[in-house]
């Protein structure tokens, strides 16, 4: 396999994974064949030798959010908490193509959070310095320094939003998120996990307070744990067994440009103006802006939502008032009270949560699954996990990262 | 974009309205009775169907009152719409 970075696309290995027929039982049975159920199946085996897995997933594999993301990978949370989780999933995604011997097109570009607002300025470098001291590359960039980075930003001061400077964190970038999903469902497969595809689960068995079993679409599928990664779902299937969870499911539309030449050299984004903006291997323009506001399953939204995003994108860069929109979509987000995920236990035995991770899950799957493998693995929550527990809500111990999301709620 | 039926001026584009989450999450009777587990129901916890669910809107750029809606949330099909305080048509009286 040849490493192609720039505007290729990479060679593909001659086989993925085979298609196999759910046996009776697994050991574990992950609920949710997306990035992030796939890093968890993949860790299960790699990590802890618990290879009797069976992911089941509704769709196809990495075809839900996975597949509706705009790819950005960065750290730069504010809270100790969360720079120890984005920043263990960044330390993985620099060695990931390694690791799954496949080339996901991962590119440290950069990534750029502009400020707009003295108030802006002020929450950007209380976060650079919080990620310094938490060991995450932050700097605080003046417009000079954005000129040189980002020459196609409009730095002029008579905009309407001004731009009074920028965080940057040079080893955030971009990845191909189907290769990423396609290599961990490749190198779980080849560790014996069994992915089955089309299989909806739509019940649960439970002996007394424990999970024992799924029931699918394919058929029931006995369990000795059961992981629940589905993220915008994830409230459908926690409702089949009495749980009650502080989600709020919403579309997060995305869309792209035709494809251009090579013109946006790194990730900019903008909480003010909001949109944000980078650019595609193959050449188009990647825009994202905020969540639909009203809950939703449709996977489609509102198209005042891109309106917005495309004159905030226009603001900022005007040489991008003539590219063409080519299309839009959406996915359905799980969004938590303090915009973090919520990992680990439930009140039924043997079943364990990944959800929440709203609009920020890409960027997280390899830490995502990792400590979801070794939660369930241990039956009790990774070191990384164990802040982000359900009861965080009956605690108070929340970890707002509505500023670092880089999404409004 | 959605077409919100608001009560007082009539179907009105998405745009013109705020949303306010699930309707009919009341406010605790007796709130110094409370345990930590249930206020983090009242404040923290929701309901989040794949099918109708009752939600709050407000006119904001329009009357500026208040409403509910009850709106698929797959098909956004909307099968009611009232007046904040009046129950959930079709809903038992409780």
């Amino acid at each position: 396999m040849t490493v192609t970075e720039g505007f290729g696309s990479a060679d593909h290995p001659p086989f993925l994974w085979r298609d196999p027929t759910p046996k009776s039982s697994y050991d574990v049975v992950v609920v949710g064949g997306g990035g992030h159920g796939l890093a968890t199946a993949y860790y299960l085996a790699r990590n802890h030798g618990i290879t009797n897995v069976a992911v089941v997933e509704r769709g196809w594999l990495a075809g839900g959010n996975m597949a509706r993301n705009t790819t950005v990978i960065r750290s730069n949370y504010l809270w100790d908490e969360s720079a120890a989780i984005y920043e263990h999933a960044l330390k993985l995604w620099e060695t990931l193509p390694q690791e799954l011997d496949y080339d996901i097109l991962f590119s440290q570009r950069g990534v750029m959070n502009l400020c707009h607002t003295l108030g802006d300025v002020r929450g950007a470098k209380r976060r650079v310095y919080a990620n310094q001291l938490d060991g995450v590359d932050a700097e605080w960039l003046e417009p000079d320094d954005i000129a040189r980075i980002c020459p196609i930003v409009d730095l002029s001061p008579d905009v309407r939003y001004p731009v009074l400077g920028a965080t940057f964190q040079p080893r955030g970038g971009i990845a191909k998120h189907d290769y990423v999903a396609w290599a961990y469902a490749r190198a779980a497969d080849a560790l014996g996990v069994d992915l089955i595809q089309h299989a909806e689960v739509t019940g649960f068995e439970l002996d007394g307070d424990r999970v024992t079993g799924v029931v699918t679409t394919k058929g029931r599928i006995g369990a000795g744990k059961v992981a629940l990664v589905a993220a915008g779902h994830t409230s459908v299937l926690a409702s089949m067994l009495g749980i009650r969870l502080p989600l709020q499911s919403h579309p997060l539309q995305a869309l792209v440009s035709e494809l251009l030449e090579p013109v946006h050299p790194t990730v900019v984004m903008s909480n003010a103006v909001h949109v944000y903006v980078s650019q595609a291997h193959k050449g188009e323009l990647v825009m994202g802006a905020g969540l639909d506001p009203p809950n939703g399953y449709s996977q489609r939204g509102s198209f005042h939502v891109i309106e917005h995003q495309l004159a905030a994108a226009i603001e900022l860069f005007p040489i991008f008032a003539r590219a063409h929109v080519l299309r839009t979509w959406a996915g359905i987000v799980d969004v938590a009270p303090d915009a973090s995920p919520i990992i680990g236990t439930t009140p039924i035995r043997d079943l364990f949560l990944d959800c929440g991770w709203g609009t920020g899950g890409f960027k997280a799957t390899p830490s995502s699954g990792w400590v979801m493998a070794a939660t369930v693995a241990a039956g009790e929550p990774h070191e990384l996990a164990r802040p982000y527990a359900l009861s965080r809500f009956t605690t108070g111990a929340l970890i707002d990262e509505h500023g670092a999301a880089g999404v409004a709620h | 974009m959605l077409l919100i039926p608001c009560p007082w001026c009539g179907p009105r584009a998405e745009i013109e309205f705020r949303y306010g989450g699930q309707a009919h999450v009341a406010y605790p009777a007796d709130p110094e009775t409370v345990d930590d587990a249930a206020w983090a129901d009242y404040v923290f916890m929701r309901d989040n169907p794949k099918g109708p669910f009752a939600e709050r809107w407000v006119h904001a750029a329009g009357c500026r009152r208040w409403f509910n809606v009850v709106r698929d949330t797959l098909t956004n099909e909307v099968s009611a719409w009232y007046p904040a305080g009046a129950p959930r048509p079709g809903a038992a009286a409780s």
